[in-house]
Protein backbone atom coordinates (compact mmCIF):
# COMPACT_ATOMS: atom_id res chain seq x y z
CA UNK A 1 0.00 0.00 0.00
CA UNK A 2 2.94 2.46 -1.14
CA UNK A 3 0.48 5.79 -1.99
CA UNK A 4 -1.58 5.20 1.13
CA UNK A 5 -0.59 7.78 2.86
CA UNK A 6 -3.68 8.89 5.39
CA UNK A 7 -4.28 9.45 8.58
CA UNK A 8 -5.68 5.69 9.16
CA UNK A 9 -2.82 4.43 7.89
CA UNK A 10 -0.58 6.69 10.72
CA UNK A 11 -2.69 5.26 13.47
CA UNK A 12 -2.37 1.80 12.16
CA UNK A 13 1.32 1.95 11.81
CA UNK A 14 1.21 3.51 15.49
CA UNK A 15 -0.66 1.18 17.17
CA UNK A 16 0.68 -2.26 15.17
CA UNK A 17 4.63 -0.82 14.74
CA UNK A 18 4.74 1.56 17.82
CA UNK A 19 6.55 3.86 14.90
CA UNK A 20 5.50 7.49 13.60
CA UNK A 21 5.81 6.35 9.98
CA UNK A 22 5.46 9.63 8.08
CA UNK A 23 6.49 10.35 4.41
CA UNK A 24 9.33 11.92 2.59
CA UNK A 25 9.29 13.56 -0.68
CA UNK A 26 11.45 12.22 -3.16
CA UNK A 27 12.34 15.08 -5.46
CA UNK A 28 12.83 17.83 -2.49
CA UNK A 29 13.96 15.98 0.56
CA UNK A 30 10.89 17.42 2.86
CA UNK A 31 9.81 15.58 6.08
CA UNK A 32 6.25 15.22 7.09
CA UNK A 33 5.61 13.03 10.06
CA UNK A 34 1.85 13.40 8.99
CA UNK A 35 1.52 11.14 5.91
CA UNK A 36 0.00 13.05 2.88
CA UNK A 37 0.06 12.20 -0.56
CA UNK A 38 1.36 15.29 -2.38
CA UNK A 39 4.39 17.60 -1.15
CA UNK A 40 3.28 20.73 0.33
CA UNK A 41 6.95 22.44 -0.50
CA UNK A 42 7.93 21.56 -3.71
CA UNK A 43 4.27 20.50 -4.73
CA UNK A 44 5.08 17.23 -5.96
CA UNK A 45 3.41 13.63 -5.66
CA UNK A 46 6.16 11.59 -5.40
CA UNK A 47 6.03 10.57 -1.85
CA UNK A 48 7.79 7.57 0.27
CA UNK A 49 7.31 6.62 3.90
CA UNK A 50 9.60 7.51 6.00
CA UNK A 51 9.90 5.82 9.33
CA UNK A 52 10.94 8.75 12.18
CA UNK A 53 13.09 7.30 15.21
CA UNK A 54 10.84 8.73 18.44
CA UNK A 55 13.09 10.72 19.27
CA UNK A 56 12.22 14.32 19.63
CA UNK A 57 12.60 17.66 22.00
CA UNK A 58 9.44 19.62 24.03
CA UNK A 59 8.94 22.54 22.15
CA UNK A 60 5.64 24.10 24.39
CA UNK A 61 3.26 22.59 26.12
CA UNK A 62 -0.42 23.28 27.99
CA UNK A 63 -2.04 21.67 30.93
CA UNK A 64 -5.69 21.39 30.11
CA UNK A 65 -8.29 21.80 32.92
CA UNK A 66 -11.39 22.23 30.63
CA UNK A 67 -11.05 18.89 29.04
CA UNK A 68 -12.97 17.87 25.60
CA UNK A 69 -15.48 14.82 26.29
CA UNK A 70 -13.21 12.14 24.78
CA UNK A 71 -10.68 12.99 27.51
CA UNK A 72 -13.64 13.36 30.83
CA UNK A 73 -14.10 9.89 29.85
CA UNK A 74 -10.11 8.81 30.60
CA UNK A 75 -10.96 10.70 33.96
CA UNK A 76 -8.94 13.88 33.12
CA UNK A 77 -10.73 17.45 34.35
CA UNK A 78 -9.97 19.96 36.87
CA UNK A 79 -9.21 17.65 39.53
CA UNK A 80 -6.43 16.10 37.16
CA UNK A 81 -5.40 18.10 34.73
CA UNK A 82 -3.21 16.61 31.39
CA UNK A 83 -0.41 18.22 29.45
CA UNK A 84 -0.29 18.16 25.59
CA UNK A 85 1.96 19.82 23.49
CA UNK A 86 4.25 20.41 20.54
CA UNK A 87 7.79 18.58 20.14
CA UNK A 88 10.43 18.61 18.00
CA UNK A 89 11.49 15.44 16.13
CA UNK A 90 14.64 14.49 15.75
CA UNK A 91 14.88 14.79 11.87
CA UNK A 92 13.39 18.25 11.85
CA UNK A 93 9.31 18.55 11.69
CA UNK A 94 7.17 19.05 14.78
CA UNK A 95 4.27 17.21 15.28
CA UNK A 96 1.35 17.83 18.19
CA UNK A 97 1.35 15.07 21.13
CA UNK A 98 0.05 14.55 24.79
CA UNK A 99 2.80 14.72 26.75
CA UNK A 100 2.59 11.47 29.17
CA UNK A 101 4.84 10.66 32.51
CA UNK A 102 4.45 14.33 33.54
CA UNK A 103 2.51 15.91 36.64
CA UNK A 104 0.22 18.38 34.27
CA UNK A 105 -1.29 19.78 37.89
CA UNK A 106 2.50 20.96 38.61
CA UNK A 107 3.45 22.66 35.22
CA UNK A 108 6.39 24.21 36.40
CA UNK A 109 8.32 21.28 36.76
CA UNK A 110 7.85 20.40 33.00
CA UNK A 111 10.52 22.01 31.03
CA UNK A 112 10.62 23.25 27.00
CA UNK A 113 13.67 21.75 25.44
CA UNK A 114 13.34 18.71 27.39
CA UNK A 115 13.67 15.19 25.61
CA UNK A 116 11.46 13.34 24.84
CA UNK A 117 10.86 9.66 23.33
CA UNK A 118 7.70 8.28 21.56
CA UNK A 119 5.00 6.28 24.06
CA UNK A 120 3.20 3.50 23.08
CA UNK A 121 2.48 2.28 26.27
CA UNK A 122 -0.76 3.20 26.83
CA UNK A 123 -2.39 3.30 23.85
CA UNK A 124 -6.34 3.79 23.03
CA UNK A 125 -7.05 0.85 20.76
CA UNK A 126 -9.99 2.62 19.58
CA UNK A 127 -8.31 6.17 18.87
CA UNK A 128 -4.40 6.08 19.60
CA UNK A 129 -2.90 9.06 19.66
CA UNK A 130 0.51 10.18 19.71
CA UNK A 131 1.75 10.46 23.13
CA UNK A 132 5.98 11.35 24.46
CA UNK A 133 7.27 10.56 27.60
CA UNK A 134 10.61 12.41 29.28
CA UNK A 135 13.56 10.72 28.10
CA UNK B 1 6.48 30.65 -12.48
CA UNK B 2 5.26 33.78 -11.68
CA UNK B 3 2.87 35.56 -14.32
CA UNK B 4 0.68 37.36 -12.53
CA UNK B 5 1.14 41.09 -10.80
CA UNK B 6 0.39 40.24 -6.76
CA UNK B 7 0.01 44.27 -6.45
CA UNK B 8 -3.85 43.88 -5.40
CA UNK B 9 -6.34 46.83 -5.66
CA UNK B 10 -9.96 46.95 -5.71
CA UNK B 11 -11.94 47.79 -9.17
CA UNK B 12 -13.72 50.33 -7.29
CA UNK B 13 -14.16 51.51 -3.80
CA UNK B 14 -16.91 50.74 -1.01
CA UNK B 15 -17.72 52.04 2.18
CA UNK B 16 -19.92 50.72 5.41
CA UNK B 17 -22.95 53.09 5.64
CA UNK B 18 -24.60 51.04 8.44
CA UNK B 19 -23.95 49.33 11.59
CA UNK B 20 -26.29 47.05 13.56
CA UNK B 21 -25.37 44.65 16.35
CA UNK B 22 -27.25 42.83 18.75
CA UNK B 23 -27.07 42.62 22.66
CA UNK B 24 -23.96 40.21 23.26
CA UNK B 25 -24.78 37.38 26.12
CA UNK B 26 -26.65 34.59 26.62
CA UNK B 27 -30.03 34.11 25.83
CA UNK B 28 -31.89 30.70 26.12
CA UNK B 29 -34.64 31.52 24.52
CA UNK B 30 -33.26 32.95 21.23
CA UNK B 31 -32.71 31.43 18.18
CA UNK B 32 -29.58 32.50 15.75
CA UNK B 33 -32.15 33.76 13.43
CA UNK B 34 -33.43 35.93 16.22
CA UNK B 35 -29.89 37.50 17.39
CA UNK B 36 -29.50 38.51 13.23
CA UNK B 37 -33.21 40.06 13.34
CA UNK B 38 -31.64 42.14 16.29
CA UNK B 39 -29.07 42.94 14.38
CA UNK B 40 -30.42 43.85 11.69
CA UNK B 41 -33.27 45.97 13.31
CA UNK B 42 -30.48 48.10 14.65
CA UNK B 43 -29.16 48.95 11.83
CA UNK B 44 -32.14 50.18 9.88
CA UNK B 45 -33.23 52.05 12.82
CA UNK B 46 -29.49 53.38 13.22
CA UNK B 47 -28.95 54.40 9.30
CA UNK B 48 -28.44 58.29 9.13
CA UNK B 49 -30.73 58.75 6.33
CA UNK B 50 -33.14 55.69 5.88
CA UNK B 51 -33.21 52.92 3.69
CA UNK B 52 -35.06 50.48 1.64
CA UNK B 53 -34.31 47.03 2.82
CA UNK B 54 -35.91 45.93 -1.16
CA UNK B 55 -32.56 48.15 -2.24
CA UNK B 56 -29.99 44.86 -0.98
CA UNK B 57 -28.91 43.08 -4.02
CA UNK B 58 -27.32 40.53 -2.17
CA UNK B 59 -25.80 39.05 1.55
CA UNK B 60 -22.93 36.85 2.77
CA UNK B 61 -23.21 35.46 6.55
CA UNK B 62 -20.79 34.47 8.48
CA UNK B 63 -21.74 31.41 10.48
CA UNK B 64 -19.22 28.87 12.21
CA UNK B 65 -21.28 26.18 13.31
CA UNK B 66 -25.02 26.11 13.05
CA UNK B 67 -24.99 22.78 12.67
CA UNK B 68 -23.38 21.98 15.75
CA UNK B 69 -24.63 24.83 18.05
CA UNK B 70 -28.01 24.40 16.87
CA UNK B 71 -28.40 21.21 14.81
CA UNK B 72 -29.07 23.46 12.11
CA UNK B 73 -27.81 23.47 8.75
CA UNK B 74 -28.21 25.90 5.64
CA UNK B 75 -28.76 28.77 7.89
CA UNK B 76 -28.39 31.47 5.17
CA UNK B 77 -31.80 31.28 3.85
CA UNK B 78 -33.07 30.95 6.67
CA UNK B 79 -32.11 34.05 7.41
CA UNK B 80 -32.99 35.94 4.30
CA UNK B 81 -36.89 34.45 4.83
CA UNK B 82 -36.71 35.94 8.81
CA UNK B 83 -35.32 39.34 7.07
CA UNK B 84 -38.25 39.32 4.20
CA UNK B 85 -35.49 39.46 1.42
CA UNK B 86 -36.03 36.21 -0.35
CA UNK B 87 -35.12 35.79 -3.64
CA UNK B 88 -31.85 37.53 -3.05
CA UNK B 89 -28.94 35.27 -2.90
CA UNK B 90 -27.51 35.12 0.60
CA UNK B 91 -24.41 32.87 0.96
CA UNK B 92 -23.10 31.74 4.58
CA UNK B 93 -19.41 31.70 4.86
CA UNK B 94 -17.64 29.47 7.22
CA UNK B 95 -13.93 30.34 8.53
CA UNK B 96 -13.86 29.52 12.37
CA UNK B 97 -14.11 32.51 14.39
CA UNK B 98 -13.28 34.41 11.44
CA UNK B 99 -16.23 33.93 9.40
CA UNK B 100 -18.26 37.33 9.15
CA UNK B 101 -14.99 38.52 8.56
CA UNK B 102 -14.23 36.52 5.64
CA UNK B 103 -17.94 37.42 4.67
CA UNK B 104 -17.31 40.98 5.35
CA UNK B 105 -14.66 40.46 2.62
CA UNK B 106 -17.19 38.43 0.17
CA UNK B 107 -19.45 41.88 0.16
CA UNK B 108 -16.50 44.03 -0.43
CA UNK B 109 -15.24 41.83 -3.71
CA UNK B 110 -18.94 41.59 -4.84
CA UNK B 111 -19.33 45.55 -4.98
CA UNK B 112 -15.64 45.77 -6.25
CA UNK B 113 -16.51 43.66 -8.82
CA UNK B 114 -19.43 45.80 -10.21
CA UNK B 115 -21.85 42.90 -9.65
CA UNK B 116 -24.04 44.25 -7.05
CA UNK B 117 -24.29 48.30 -5.45
CA UNK B 118 -25.43 47.15 -2.29
CA UNK B 119 -24.63 44.37 -0.03
CA UNK B 120 -25.05 43.14 3.24
CA UNK B 121 -22.88 41.30 5.16
CA UNK B 122 -22.69 39.70 8.85
CA UNK B 123 -22.60 37.30 11.14
CA UNK B 124 -24.36 35.31 14.14
CA UNK B 125 -23.67 32.29 16.58
CA UNK B 126 -26.25 30.93 18.89
CA UNK B 127 -23.36 28.98 21.15
CA UNK B 128 -25.03 28.86 24.87
CA UNK B 129 -27.46 25.99 24.40
CA UNK B 130 -24.52 22.95 25.02
CA UNK B 131 -22.43 23.14 28.33
CA UNK B 132 -19.26 23.87 28.58
CA UNK B 133 -18.01 20.75 27.48
CA UNK B 134 -19.68 20.06 24.29
CA UNK B 135 -18.69 24.39 23.53
CA UNK B 136 -14.97 23.04 23.67
CA UNK B 137 -15.52 19.93 21.65
CA UNK B 138 -17.45 22.52 18.98
CA UNK B 139 -14.09 24.77 18.75
CA UNK B 140 -11.80 22.07 18.71
CA UNK B 141 -13.05 20.78 15.59
CA UNK B 142 -11.69 23.73 14.31
CA UNK B 143 -8.12 22.90 14.90
CA UNK B 144 -6.96 19.73 12.50
CA UNK B 145 -9.09 17.02 13.68
CA UNK B 146 -6.49 14.12 12.76
CA UNK B 147 -3.22 15.54 14.09
CA UNK B 148 -3.95 18.18 16.62
CA UNK B 149 -7.42 16.96 18.50
CA UNK B 150 -5.96 13.71 19.25
CA UNK B 151 -3.43 14.75 21.07
CA UNK B 152 -5.75 16.31 23.81
CA UNK B 153 -5.27 19.86 22.01
CA UNK B 154 -8.50 21.98 23.10
CA UNK B 155 -8.40 25.92 21.00
CA UNK B 156 -7.49 27.32 24.89
CA UNK B 157 -5.06 24.66 25.14
CA UNK B 158 -3.25 25.61 21.77
CA UNK B 159 -3.13 29.43 22.64
CA UNK B 160 -2.04 27.84 26.41
CA UNK B 161 1.07 26.49 24.35
CA UNK B 162 1.52 29.66 22.46
CA UNK B 163 1.63 31.76 25.65
CA UNK B 164 3.74 29.23 27.20
CA UNK B 165 6.15 29.76 24.27
CA UNK B 166 6.48 33.14 24.23
CA UNK B 167 6.62 33.33 28.06
CA UNK B 168 9.77 31.27 27.37
CA UNK B 169 11.34 33.34 24.38
CA UNK B 170 10.71 36.38 25.62
CA UNK B 171 9.93 38.18 28.99
CA UNK B 172 6.25 37.55 29.48
CA UNK B 173 4.50 36.55 32.80
CA UNK B 174 1.30 35.64 33.72
CA UNK B 175 0.24 39.00 35.15
CA UNK B 176 1.11 40.40 31.41
CA UNK B 177 -1.89 38.08 30.11
CA UNK B 178 -3.96 38.99 33.24
CA UNK B 179 -3.83 42.84 32.50
CA UNK B 180 -4.65 42.41 29.02
CA UNK B 181 -8.44 40.97 30.61
CA UNK B 182 -8.32 44.08 33.25
CA UNK B 183 -8.12 46.86 30.25
CA UNK B 184 -10.63 44.72 28.07
CA UNK B 185 -13.08 44.74 30.97
CA UNK B 186 -12.30 48.59 31.63
CA UNK B 187 -13.13 48.97 27.96
CA UNK B 188 -16.21 46.55 27.98
CA UNK B 189 -17.48 48.06 30.90
CA UNK B 190 -18.47 51.32 28.86
CA UNK B 191 -20.23 49.14 26.10
CA UNK B 192 -23.87 48.82 26.60
CA UNK B 193 -24.02 46.03 24.25
CA UNK B 194 -21.25 44.00 25.67
CA UNK B 195 -21.65 40.65 27.52
CA UNK B 196 -19.67 41.78 30.65
CA UNK B 197 -20.46 45.53 31.23
CA UNK B 198 -17.98 45.29 34.27
CA UNK B 199 -14.56 46.18 35.37
CA UNK B 200 -12.29 43.51 37.01
CA UNK B 201 -12.31 45.51 40.35
CA UNK B 202 -16.01 45.50 40.23
CA UNK B 203 -16.16 41.92 39.78
CA UNK B 204 -13.73 41.66 42.39
CA UNK B 205 -16.22 44.05 45.20
CA UNK B 206 -19.20 41.62 44.08
CA UNK B 207 -17.26 38.49 45.23
CA UNK B 208 -15.94 39.89 48.56
CA UNK B 209 -19.54 41.19 48.93
CA UNK B 210 -21.09 37.91 48.33
CA UNK B 211 -18.54 36.03 50.62
CA UNK B 212 -20.13 38.41 53.61
CA UNK B 213 -23.30 38.43 52.96
CA UNK B 214 -22.95 34.56 53.35
CA UNK B 215 -20.87 34.33 56.26
CA UNK B 216 -18.06 33.27 54.62
CA UNK B 217 -14.71 34.53 55.32
CA UNK B 218 -14.23 37.38 52.88
CA UNK B 219 -11.45 37.24 50.57
CA UNK B 220 -8.40 40.04 51.37
CA UNK B 221 -8.17 41.75 47.46
CA UNK B 222 -6.31 44.81 47.62
CA UNK B 223 -5.72 44.72 43.65
CA UNK B 224 -7.32 43.06 40.28
CA UNK B 225 -4.41 41.21 40.30
CA UNK B 226 -5.07 39.50 44.06
CA UNK B 227 -8.31 38.66 42.85
CA UNK B 228 -7.10 37.20 39.51
CA UNK B 229 -4.32 35.18 40.89
CA UNK B 230 -6.96 33.50 43.22
CA UNK B 231 -7.42 30.06 42.06
CA UNK B 232 -10.77 29.82 43.06
CA UNK B 233 -11.85 33.00 42.15
CA UNK B 234 -9.95 32.51 38.37
CA UNK B 235 -9.34 28.55 37.80
CA UNK B 236 -6.67 27.31 35.21
CA UNK B 237 -8.56 26.44 32.00
CA UNK B 238 -5.66 25.59 29.79
CA UNK B 239 -2.30 26.44 32.19
CA UNK B 240 -0.96 28.83 31.72
CA UNK B 241 -4.52 30.57 30.87
CA UNK B 242 -7.30 30.95 33.48
CA UNK B 243 -10.65 31.77 33.36
CA UNK B 244 -10.15 35.48 32.57
CA UNK B 245 -7.97 34.40 30.32
CA UNK B 246 -10.46 33.70 28.00
CA UNK B 247 -13.36 34.96 25.84
CA UNK B 248 -16.72 34.12 26.84
CA UNK B 249 -19.04 31.59 25.53
CA UNK B 250 -21.62 34.03 23.75
CA UNK B 251 -25.01 34.64 21.38
CA UNK B 252 -24.81 37.97 18.99
CA UNK B 253 -24.78 38.96 15.61
CA UNK B 254 -23.86 41.66 13.64
CA UNK B 255 -24.46 43.27 10.35
CA UNK B 256 -22.92 45.98 8.50
CA UNK B 257 -24.41 47.73 5.13
CA UNK B 258 -22.00 47.88 2.20
CA UNK B 259 -22.32 49.88 -0.78
CA UNK B 260 -20.72 51.80 -4.03
CA UNK B 261 -18.69 54.45 -3.04
CA UNK B 262 -20.19 56.35 -5.22
CA UNK B 263 -23.54 55.95 -3.76
CA UNK B 264 -22.42 56.00 0.01
CA UNK B 265 -23.74 60.00 0.43
CA UNK B 266 -27.29 58.62 -0.88
CA UNK B 267 -26.98 56.28 2.70
CA UNK B 268 -25.14 58.81 5.14
CA UNK B 269 -22.24 62.50 5.30
CA UNK B 270 -20.13 60.47 6.99
CA UNK B 271 -19.55 56.75 5.84
CA UNK B 272 -16.25 54.82 6.47
CA UNK B 273 -14.59 53.70 3.21
CA UNK B 274 -12.67 50.00 3.29
CA UNK B 275 -9.38 50.94 2.35
CA UNK B 276 -7.53 48.23 2.59
CA UNK B 277 -8.32 44.15 2.34
CA UNK B 278 -6.45 41.40 3.42
CA UNK B 279 -6.78 37.63 3.97
CA UNK B 280 -4.27 34.65 4.61
CA UNK B 281 -3.90 31.08 5.92
CA UNK B 282 -1.94 29.55 7.87
CA UNK B 283 -0.50 26.25 8.95
CA UNK B 284 -1.51 24.30 12.19
CA UNK B 285 0.90 25.39 15.21
CA UNK B 286 3.14 22.41 15.44
CA UNK B 287 3.88 23.30 11.74
CA UNK B 288 4.50 26.83 12.13
CA UNK B 289 7.67 28.91 11.55
CA UNK B 290 7.23 30.34 14.88
CA UNK B 291 4.97 29.29 18.12
CA UNK B 292 4.65 32.99 19.14
CA UNK B 293 3.38 34.10 16.20
CA UNK B 294 0.46 33.85 13.88
CA UNK B 295 1.52 33.89 9.89
CA UNK B 296 -1.57 34.68 8.48
CA UNK B 297 -2.04 37.30 10.49
CA UNK B 298 1.50 39.49 9.34
CA UNK B 299 0.30 37.99 5.35
CA UNK B 300 -3.17 39.32 5.79
CA UNK B 301 -1.98 42.40 7.55
CA UNK B 302 0.45 43.36 4.76
CA UNK B 303 -2.22 43.03 1.94
CA UNK B 304 -4.20 45.15 3.73
CA UNK B 305 -1.88 48.05 4.73
CA UNK B 306 -0.50 47.49 0.82
CA UNK B 307 -3.88 48.24 -0.47
CA UNK B 308 -4.82 51.16 1.23
CA UNK B 309 -1.52 52.62 1.44
CA UNK B 310 -0.83 53.31 5.07
CA UNK B 311 2.10 51.91 7.78
CA UNK B 312 1.17 50.81 10.64
CA UNK B 313 2.14 54.39 12.45
CA UNK B 314 -1.03 55.72 10.38
CA UNK B 315 -3.24 53.48 12.51
CA UNK B 316 -5.46 54.75 15.05
CA UNK B 317 -7.13 52.62 16.53
CA UNK B 318 -7.63 48.49 15.99
CA UNK B 319 -9.92 45.98 17.25
CA UNK B 320 -7.97 42.46 17.48
CA UNK B 321 -8.80 38.78 17.58
CA UNK B 322 -8.26 38.31 21.74
CA UNK B 323 -10.19 35.50 22.05
CA UNK B 324 -7.61 34.84 24.60
CA UNK B 325 -5.09 37.28 26.60
CA UNK B 326 -1.92 35.71 24.67
CA UNK B 327 -3.76 36.32 21.45
CA UNK B 328 -3.76 39.73 22.02
CA UNK B 329 -0.49 40.42 22.17
CA UNK B 330 0.49 38.53 19.35
CA UNK B 331 -1.10 40.05 17.47
CA UNK B 332 -0.17 43.83 18.35
CA UNK B 333 3.27 42.10 17.42
CA UNK B 334 2.56 40.79 14.28
CA UNK B 335 0.84 43.82 12.92
CA UNK B 336 3.65 45.38 14.01
CA UNK B 337 2.29 47.74 16.49
CA UNK B 338 5.07 46.48 18.63
CA UNK B 339 8.05 45.19 17.97
CA UNK B 340 8.29 40.81 19.12
CA UNK B 341 8.32 39.99 22.46
CA UNK B 342 7.46 43.90 23.39
CA UNK B 343 3.24 43.42 23.33
CA UNK B 344 3.26 42.41 27.25
CA UNK B 345 5.64 45.74 28.11
CA UNK B 346 2.98 47.69 25.77
CA UNK B 347 0.76 46.42 28.05
CA UNK B 348 2.31 47.42 31.36
CA UNK B 349 2.77 50.87 29.71
CA UNK B 350 -0.50 51.57 29.25
CA UNK B 351 -0.14 51.75 25.72
CA UNK B 352 -3.18 49.68 24.34
CA UNK B 353 -5.96 51.57 26.66
CA UNK B 354 -8.21 54.22 25.97
CA UNK B 355 -5.75 56.89 26.13
CA UNK B 356 -2.64 54.99 24.66
CA UNK B 357 -1.14 55.37 21.85
CA UNK B 358 -2.40 52.82 20.21
CA UNK B 359 -5.96 51.84 21.65
CA UNK B 360 -6.76 48.46 21.15
CA UNK B 361 -10.32 46.78 21.75
CA UNK B 362 -11.99 49.95 22.51
CA UNK B 363 -15.17 47.46 22.07
CA UNK B 364 -14.27 45.81 25.23
CA UNK B 365 -12.71 43.04 22.75
CA UNK B 366 -13.87 39.46 22.57
CA UNK B 367 -12.63 39.17 26.19
CA UNK B 368 -15.38 41.68 27.40
CA UNK B 369 -18.01 42.36 24.84
CA UNK B 370 -18.19 38.75 24.38
CA UNK B 371 -17.05 36.25 21.73
CA UNK B 372 -20.31 34.88 19.20
CA UNK B 373 -17.86 33.21 16.90
CA UNK B 374 -19.21 33.84 13.40
CA UNK B 375 -20.37 37.43 14.49
CA UNK B 376 -16.71 38.64 15.93
CA UNK B 377 -15.18 39.89 12.72
CA UNK B 378 -18.27 41.64 11.42
CA UNK B 379 -18.44 43.13 14.92
CA UNK B 380 -15.03 44.50 15.28
CA UNK B 381 -15.82 46.54 12.22
CA UNK B 382 -18.49 48.06 14.11
CA UNK B 383 -16.35 49.52 17.13
CA UNK B 384 -14.61 51.05 14.35
CA UNK B 385 -16.94 52.07 12.16
CA UNK B 386 -18.39 54.07 15.52
CA UNK B 387 -14.94 55.41 16.63
CA UNK B 388 -13.55 56.61 13.46
CA UNK B 389 -17.60 58.32 13.19
CA UNK B 390 -16.81 60.07 16.44
CA UNK B 391 -19.85 58.00 18.39
CA UNK B 392 -18.11 55.58 20.55
CA UNK B 393 -19.84 57.39 23.71
CA UNK B 394 -17.67 56.99 26.74
CA UNK B 395 -15.55 54.70 25.28
CA UNK B 396 -15.18 57.35 22.22
CA UNK B 397 -10.46 57.55 21.77
CA UNK B 398 -9.33 60.05 23.53
CA UNK B 399 -6.90 60.95 20.51
CA UNK B 400 -8.55 63.61 18.34
CA UNK B 401 -10.05 63.10 15.48
CA UNK B 402 -9.22 59.23 14.26
CA UNK B 403 -8.92 58.35 10.68
CA UNK B 404 -7.52 55.16 9.77
CA UNK B 405 -8.78 51.78 11.93
CA UNK B 406 -7.71 48.35 11.58
CA UNK B 407 -9.38 45.47 13.08
CA UNK B 408 -7.79 41.38 12.97
CA UNK B 409 -10.12 38.78 12.55
CA UNK B 410 -8.56 35.31 13.64
CA UNK B 411 -9.88 31.80 12.61
CA UNK B 412 -9.31 28.87 15.02
CA UNK B 413 -5.67 28.72 15.54
CA UNK B 414 -4.38 31.17 13.13
CA UNK B 415 -5.64 28.85 10.01
CA UNK B 416 -7.05 31.64 8.43
CA UNK B 417 -6.57 35.36 9.64
CA UNK B 418 -8.54 38.43 7.95
CA UNK B 419 -7.75 42.02 8.70
CA UNK B 420 -9.09 45.49 7.10
CA UNK B 421 -8.26 48.70 7.37
CA UNK B 422 -11.13 51.54 7.42
CA UNK B 423 -10.67 54.74 6.77
CA UNK B 424 -13.05 58.16 7.86
CA UNK B 425 -13.00 60.30 4.45
CA UNK B 426 -13.16 63.91 5.14
ZN1 LIG C 1 8.90 18.25 -2.09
Amino acid sequence: MADNFTATAFYRALKEEGQIVGVKCQACGHLSPEPRPMCPICHGFDMVSHRFSGKAKLDTFTCISIVPVSMAAKGYGRDKPYCSGIVTLEEGPRISARISGVDGANPQNIKNGMDVVLDVADLDEESPSVAFKPA
Amino acid sequence: MTTVNKKRQLARQVSIVGAGLSQFGAFPEKDSRDLFVEAFKDMVQSMDQGFDIEDIEGAYIGNYSSDLFEHQGHTAPIVADWLGITPIPITRIENACASSGSALREGVLAIASGMYDVVLVGGMEKMTNLPTDGVTDVLASAADGLYEVPAGLTFPGIFGAIAKAHMDRYETNLDHLLKVGIKNHENGALNPKAQFQQTITAMMERRMARAQERGHTVPDYKTDLDFLNDPQANPWIAWPLRLYDCAPITDGAACVLLVADEIAHNFTDKPISIAGIGQATGKPLHDSDELTSLSAAKAAAQQAYDMAGVTVADIDLAEVHDCFTIAEIVATEDLGFFAPGEGPRAVDEGRTALGGDHPINTSGGLKSKGHPVGASGVGQVIEIYHQLRGEAGARQVKKANPTVGLTHNVGGTGGTCVVNVLRRES
